[in-house]
């Protein structure tokens, strides 16, 4: 009924788009060459009728779809025999609504309905037909009361141009702010589960607890029936493969670009540039299974060799494949550091007699070092986000442990494991995924302005 | 390594001050460019340059080298899955077994055993060890295969029909070549239990000698749904999955990513707003994918009441990691056209919005198209968003999908396949990480012809 509704809508607005439009082309052609011509072109008449007649009906429709089911929730469960609702909490009316709905959709559901329950499914039915009629009347008439005021308002010097353009330039402004928005809304989202997480579990266990061990009994008497939410070890496993990470591909990533930039011939460079990235273009769930299938073995057998016992989703597999990730990342912003650093200082160093290799080093990194250390920081950021590699790689139990033979847990493995197949937002096991997103946010947060504020300090300093 | 010669260029510079005073320079004060300690520092410094090159190079050689193994695995555990192996056997439909009037109770089972006992040989057909494990051989979808073939075609009941039936997982690794007859070594020598036992081997190669073994490309990987049987799983629900959140997200991201583009390129005034706004964007861009899975998670479900595990939540979530992406290539693509342009539109009496829509956009449109394109491989590949909004349901059946019933993409497919304990998923996982890298390999070189062919040299 609302599409139909919102296709109504939009043809009515359609029809306005074309009467404006061919109005003014009329009186276009009557009056070439004279004094009172139009202001605007006839497709600005049009455009003007449509957006009045289209989008107050259809935000109508909008909030009509947001407010129609909580509305009819609340009248649902007043008309409800009252010593039946008076008795029941939060969860139990939100049962019952269930039980109500889907019956009114015509679903069965095991056992014989209470009789307040049949007639709480008639009355729905009927209040649902009433209020999507209801939509569906108002929002033409909505409609047609939009397109009347707009097109008395229309006359050949009526400034339509004008009145669309400043249309436009609100509906950019609404898009550019969903940015924004979003940012908000993570933050909001976030924080407000978060909150709820710590009205369970206290701050300081959360943040200086040494164990990790969130599930949740299935019975009250069982052994570690009341789980733990200590962060440390879950952080600890993450730095520990996020450092892993860097230490490979710093190295590599750095002496790569350098090598692309200073030394390498232009056939090189254009064989090289693509392949590192297509690197960066593979999906990390790619890289997630080539870690489990043949880097894990390999470095069990590795292990086996150093007569070290390696767990089979050791630290060291996921951190070295994501350190593989991180290379044409950083490579890329390396290179890119490299080449903004102004040819005057390369050419000077080396016209003063140093080799290529002298010039890279005291000229050239001292110059691009700020940009080098940017790129670092969101690889780091980014090693820390990294979810598939580690899901699918690392272990899920907490360890406090600096071997990187052992399986240690992350940050977002424990996200994704504690949320996945779970959707009710009522106990401390899901609550304290958000709690760790809110960690994660946080610090990838503050190692992205700390770069982005590297870069713009020292950004300029030789132009 | 690295630090030792990192080092070396420092220590030669030491020495060369520290000699400086004493060997090179004679009692006139000219340096003696020729003098023993001079040529021996030039060759330790052109060596610690070669030394540099040289490491530079070994890294470049270890990136490509880890590059060519990641591909080199995949392929070749992949690649055997691109082709499936099929037995050709003919089945007696008879009517007491396929039950006519009711063939979803029909022996099926029955059927397709004594289409495989009618093969093989007199003295097999009796071997009663063989007889209770024959069905090892054929995939444990067969029956319901020939049922539905059945059940398509009802005047094939009474007849003797020849039909290919898959092989079973481990028959069909059997058959290219992956796993091995017997298992152990020396004296723990044994017959690989997967396969059920020699005698089953046997019957197999006798089929395989009448010539009904047959491995061809296996069509079935694109075209069937997902199954827990490894020999029947295909990707087509993924694909499919993966094609309905990507129009979601386009359908988003697109228009709203050009349209805040613009506003911020050509009409934003350079305010605290506007600052604060790019700020958020460069951000947005770097802000780890599994808190945009929590955002959805909370805010479109929990919130906006969005369906579970659908493309339209896993969408909606994609389109908000895509739209800096998007932004950002907009307003490079805008900013690269040039200023006549513009001017020449606002000279002949064009409104500084009619300008912009009607003259600077289509212009820049193939650099938007290039960057909407790389967004949208990027968000293709996007797996752990898709996780936590649940879009990665088992969807045996595909012929209801649509934006808003549960769904699984393809990223999120390969997942739930490399966590399968079945030996065969492995292959497949490998297979489907080849069509997904083939999807992104498509658009990438879309992506560069676009920017290649349109492009204009100002």
């Amino acid at each position: 009924m609302i599409l139909l509704a919102t296709l109504l809508v939009l043809a009515v607005a359609a029809l306005g788009w074309w009467l404006a439009r061919r109005r003014a082309r009329q009186v276009e052609l009557r009056a070439h060459g004279h004094r009172d011509r139009l202001h605007s072109r006839p497709v600005y008449h049009g455009l003007y009728v449509a957006i009045w007649t289209g989008v107050p009906a259809l935000l109508l429709l909008l909030a009509w779809i947001v407010v129609q089911g909580p509305v009819l929730d609340a009248l649902l469960l007043s008309s409800l025999p009252q010593d039946v609702v008076r008795g029941l909490d939060e969860n139990a009316r939100a049962v019952l609504l269930n039980e109500i709905k889907t019956r009114a959709a015509g679903n069965a559901l095991p056992g014989q309905p209470a009789p307040y329950v049949l007639e709480a499914v008639q009355r729905l039915l009927r209040w649902r037909a009433i209020a999507d009629m209801a939509a569906l009347a108002l929002s033409l008439a909505v409609a047609l009361a939009g397109l009347a005021f707009s097109w008395r308002r229309l006359s050949p010097s009526f400034r339509a141009r004008k009145a669309v353009e400043r249309a436009f330039t609100w509906l950019m402004l609404l898009c550019a702010s969903l940015a924004v928005l979003t940012t908000v809304g993570i933050v909001l989202s976030l924080i407000f589960e978060t909150m709820r997480f710590f009205t369970m579990v206290p701050l300081s266990e959360f943040l200086f607890g040494l164990r990790w061990e969130p599930q949740i009994a299935f019975r009250p008497d069982q052994v570690a029936s009341s789980g733990a939410f200590g962060m440390i070890p879950v952080f600890a496993g993450t730095l520990l493969i996020s450092a892993i990470a860097l230490g490979f591909a710093v190295p590599v990533g750095l002496l790569s670009a350098i090598y692309l930039a200073e030394f390498a011939s232009g056939r090189f460079r254009a064989v090289a540039k693509p392949t590192l990235e297509f690197l960066a273009g593979i999906p990390t769930v790619v890289y997630g299974f080539f870690a489990i299938l043949t880097v894990a073995p390999a470095i069990k057998r590795f292990g086996e060799a150093l007569g070290i016992a390696a767990a089979p989703n050791s630290a060291l597999a996921a951190g070295l494949v994501m350190g593989i990730m991180l290379i044409p990342f950083i490579s890329s912003l390396s290179d890119d550091a490299l080449a903004a650093v102004p040819n005057a200082l390369r050419e000077g160093s080396i016209g003063l007699g140093a080799t290529r290799a002298e010039t890279i080093r005291h000229v050239l990194l001292p110059a691009a070092l700020p940009g080098i250390m940017a790129g670092v920081l969101l690889a780091a950021s980014r090693a820390i986000g990294e979810t598939m590699i580690v899901v699918m790689a690392a272990g899920i139990i907490a360890t406090l442990t600096l071997n990187p033979f052992e399986a240690v847990t992350t940050v977002t493995v424990q996200i994704v494991t504690l949320l996945i197949g779970d959707t009710e937002f009522d106990n401390p096991k899901t609550l304290a995924a958000f709690a760790l997103g809110f960690v994660l946010f946080l610090v990838t947060l503050a190692l992205n302005m700390l770069s982005m504020h590297i870069v713009r300090k020292y950004r300029e300093q030789y132009d | 390594m690295t630090d030792r010669t990192e080092q070396k260029p420092s220590e030669t510079a030491k020495d060369a001050t520290a000699e400086n005073a004493a060997a090179d320079i004679d009692a006139n004060g000219r340096i003696d460019w020729h003098s023993p300690q001079m040529l021996a520092r030039l060759r330790r410094r052109h060596a610690a340059n070669r030394r540099m090159k040289f490491i530079g190079l070994a890294a470049i050689l270890l990136a490509a080298g880890l590059l060519s193994i990641l591909v080199g695995s995949l392929l070749k555990s992949g690649l055997p899955a691109f082709r499936q192996t099929f037995i050709t056997l003919e089945f007696d439909l008879k009517p007491e077994l396929v039950k006519p009037d009711n063939m979803r109770r029909g022996k099926w089972r029955k059927i397709v055993k004594e289409g495989l006992l009618r093969a093989l040989p007199e003295d097999m057909r009796n071997n009663r060890k063989l007889k209770r494990k024959v069905l090892k051989i054929v995939s444990r979808s067969a029956p319901y295969a020939l049922r539905d073939h059945v059940m398509k075609n009802p005047h094939l009941v009474g007849r003797i029909i020849p039909f290919d039936v898959l092989a079973s997982d481990p028959y069909d690794q059997f058959n290219k070549g992956l796993l091995p007859e017997y298992v152990g070594a020396g004296e723990r020598k044994r017959p690989n239990p997967k396969l059920g036992g020699p005698e089953v081997v046997r019957a197999f190669r006798v089929l395989k000698e009448q010539k009904r073994v047959s491995l061809p490309f296996n069509w079935g990987l694109f075209f069937n749904a997902d199954s827990r049987l490894p020999e029947a799983a295909g990707l087509a629900g993924a694909i499919v999955g993966s094609f309905l959140t990507l129009l979601v997200t386009f359908l988003i991201s697109f228009p709203t990513g050009i349209l805040a583009a613009i506003y911020l390129e050509e009409f934003a005034p350079k305010n605290r707003f506007t600052d604060f706004v790019e700020i958020n964007i460069n951000n947005l861009a770097a802000v780890p994918s599994v808190v945009f899975g929590l955002l959805g998670l909370s805010l479109f479900i929990g919130f906006f009441g969005v369906p579970r595990s659908t493309p339209l939540v896993g969408g909606m979530v994609l389109s908000l990691m895509t739209l800096p992406t998007i932004i950002i290539a907009t307003r490079a693509a805008l900013k690269a056209v040039p200023p006549s342009l513009r001017e020449a539109a606002l000279g002949v009496g064009a409104s500084h919005h009619q300008m912009v829509f009607h003259h600077v956009l289509p212009v820049a449109m193939p650099g938007i198209l290039t960057g909407a394109i790389i967004g949208m491989a990027q968000a293709l590949g996007e797996t752990a968003p898709l996780l936590l909004v649940g879009m990665n349901a088992f969807i045996p059946d595909i012929s209801n999908m649509g934006i808003t019933e549960p769904a699984t993409a393809l990223p999120t497919q390969i997942y739930s396949w490399a966590d399968s304990p079945e030996r065969g998923f492995v292959s497949r996982t490998a297979a489907a990480i080849l069509v997904l890298l083939g999807f992104l390999l498509a658009m990438n070189t879309l992506a560069i012809w676009l920017r290649q062919r349109y492009s204009t040299k100002w």
